[in-house]
């Protein structure tokens, strides 16, 4: 037999576990939260690619998905533009966003790399906040439907909605996924790991630092906003909660609970993120206890991510 | 000009508390190089357990109190159980730590206490007292006084005590500091509590004057981050000097360009100084770490 790569391994679990899940759903309520896991899934590969690989830390994310899910909602409506083309645009928005913000906030290294992030994130949300008369304020605003559902449907494939945004955020994610871990294996991706080693070491093998940081930063902010625009167009709704602060740390909590350094294992983070208020709507109350509690518990003691420890464990015992 | 002499009052104000938040970071700073981005928290716990410890019956003083001793506790606490376990990680990694602190402690708040906003009288009355032809709030005297106390009793502290300059020898050289005998566990102890006290006076001062709530912290902790960065991180003179600043651009913003954009000004001057000048405005000078 084959030896699997790693990454064909990784695609085929997520894409078996995305095509069996739903037969195991008591109801069209689950489709509902699987679409958000891969969603949040999406939003965190990007994270994967930025701190995962290049080991830089952005605590401003959300505000690239709340560009992705505002684009979504304002494209539509003042330019004329259909949906799917909104969501191109406000990836565009972002990345070319990311570009001039990262370059020079991407010189800057560890706690004043976290706090220009985070500063950048509360602007942007405060923008969302403010602009009332644009944005609809704390309030929210109305966002197109996506059209596609229907467009199916004429083609005689007939999917409830919770089906529909299910397959499509899992095909999303799939393709996503798939991008990243090319990137980890391009030279790109090897710079980058370089880069998470030693920032010094990476400079003096030629690497481009600078380049390198803001190619990672820039993809990641697309992958934000893509998930933004995908949270905006399933819920036919958005508010400028999207792109606050503490979505901002929701996204990195998955992504270290999982394990930033893996694709599979930020999903997997992703998932049980997601998971855990629905599971428990007792939980509502506390979670943001939760939340905090579990980034301390998992940076102190299973810093490589709960995935990865896990593996390492099965492997362990295995040999 | 009474315009701006009203502007200048309100920024020194919300200066003041910015200053002492800058202070709290850069003694921890100083001690461990870790920034602890749950400083803000410490600064909300102190208006909110004053609230509910005034409102349980404590006469107001003694609520103050118990906030600052309690605050000072849960920084021990998280220096304890979150920072000394995870020693030596990668600063992404202290990062996220003491992010989570700061998100546990508000998700606590919000349990324990509840998530309305709240205040209590202020110290010495709302008699405005008149300057020129602006006036000010005898409690903002309370924090703009409170900040300079602070100040000038860490300067002692840190260069009249023997335990203050064991915080220095500590900052200098880890190593040095414990081969010559100092407890460094014991000083990044102290470190934290002392920052999560003057953060927790911060709070009580300031809680007459800009409210308080569960989540009030997250903006603390950013303004006063910029305070010190804008000074120089690691140098008190410069978080002080920086606190103020910050609360003056901000108050200037609201005054002259838009109260709805003043949170921005903090923002604004963090990217512009790490852009322009990346030391601060005092630099960082290792030998002389008031």
């Amino acid at each position: 037999m084959p030896k699997l790569t790693a990454k064909s391994a990784t695609l085929l679990v997520l894409a078996a576990l995305i095509a069996i899940t739903p037969f195991f759903f008591p109801s069209g309520y689950y489709y509902r939260v699987g679409a958000l896991i891969f969603v949040n899934g999406l939003a965190v590969t990007g994270i994967v690619i930025l701190t995962g690989y290049a080991g830089q830390i952005s605590l401003g994310h959300a505000g690239f998905a709340g560009i992705g899910g505002y684009a979504c909602a304002l494209a539509p409506v003042h330019l004329g533009l259909h949906p799917s083309l909104a969501v191109l645009l406000g990836a565009v928005i972002s990345g070319v966003l990311a570009w001039l913000v990262g370059r020079p906030i991407l010189r800057l290294k560890g706690y004043y790399l976290a706090v220009a992030t985070l500063g950048f994130g509360i602007l942007v949300s405060m923008v969302l906040n403010n602009e009332r008369d644009l944005t609809g304020g704390p309030d929210g605003i109305a966002v197109p439907e996506l059209g596609l559902r229907g467009l199916l449907k004429d083609w005689g494939l007939d999917l409830t909605n919770g089906q529909f945004w299910y397959f499509f955020c899992g095909i999303v994610l799939l393709i996503g996924a798939w991008i990243a871990l090319n990137l980890h294996q391009s030279p790109t991706g090897r710079a980058l790991r370089a880069l998470h080693g030693s920032e010094i070491a990476a400079g003096t093998v030629g690497i481009d630092v600078t380049r390198i940081k803001l190619q990672a930063f820039v993809i990641s902010a697309v992958y934000a906003s893509v998930a933004g625009s995908l949270v905006a167009l399933q819920n036919k709704f958005i508010t400028p909660d999207i792109a606050g602060f503490m979505h901002s740390i929701e996204m990195v909590t998955m992504a270290v609970l999982g394990g930033a350094g893996s694709v599979l294992g930020a999903i997997f983070g992703a998932g049980i993120l997601t998971l855990l208020p629905q599971a428990l709507t007792v939980l509502a109350e506390y979670e943001q206890l939760v939340l905090g509690l579990v980034m301390m518990l998992v940076m102190i003691f299973l810093r490589e991510g709960l995935l990865p420890s896990i593996l390492r464990k099965l492997r362990g015992r295995g040999e | 000009m009474s315009e701006l002499l009203q502007f200048l009052f309100s920024g020194l104000t919300v200066g003041a508390v910015y200053a002492l938040v800058a202070l709290g970071f850069t003694i921890i700073y100083n001690a461990s190089d870790v920034v602890n981005f749950a400083q803000g928290e410490f600064v909300m716990l102190g208006g909110m357990i004053t609230w509910f410890a005034h409102a349980a019956g404590l006469p107001l003083p003694l609520a103050a109190l118990l906030a600052i001793i309690a605050t000072a506790a849960l920084g021990v606490a998280i220096n304890k159980l979150a920072i000394e376990p995870a020693r030596g990680a990668p600063i992404v990694t202290l990062i996220i730590i003491t992010i989570g602190a700061s998100v546990f402690v508000q998700g606590a708040a919000q349990l324990v206490f509840d998530k309305q906003i709240h205040t209590f009288p202020a110290f010495s009355g709302d008699t405005p007292l008149r300057v020129m032809d602006a006036t000010i709030q005898p409690q903002s005297l309370w924090v703009i006084g409170g900040a300079l106390v602070v100040f000038v009793g860490l300067w002692l502290f840190f260069t009249r005590t023997l335990l203050g300059r064991a915080v220095l020898a500590t900052s200098n050289n880890r190593l040095a500091a414990q081969l010559v005998g100092i407890n460094t566990n014991f000083v990044m102890t102290l470190s934290f509590a002392l920052s999560a006290g003057i953060g927790a006076l911060a709070g009580v001062l300031a809680t007459p004057i800009t409210l308080t709530a569960y989540n009030v912290g997250i903006g603390f902790a950013l303004k006063g981050f910029a305070g010190a960065m804008l000074g120089g991180m690691g140098n008190p003179k410069g978080a002080l000097a920086g606190g103020f600043l910050i609360g003056l651009i901000e108050a200037m913003t609201a005054g002259y360009l838009s109260s709805t954009y003043k949170e921005a000004a903090a923002f604004v001057v963090i990217l512009l100084v790490l852009f322009f000048m990346p030391q601060g405005l005092f630099g960082r000078k290792s030998t002389e770490r008031v």
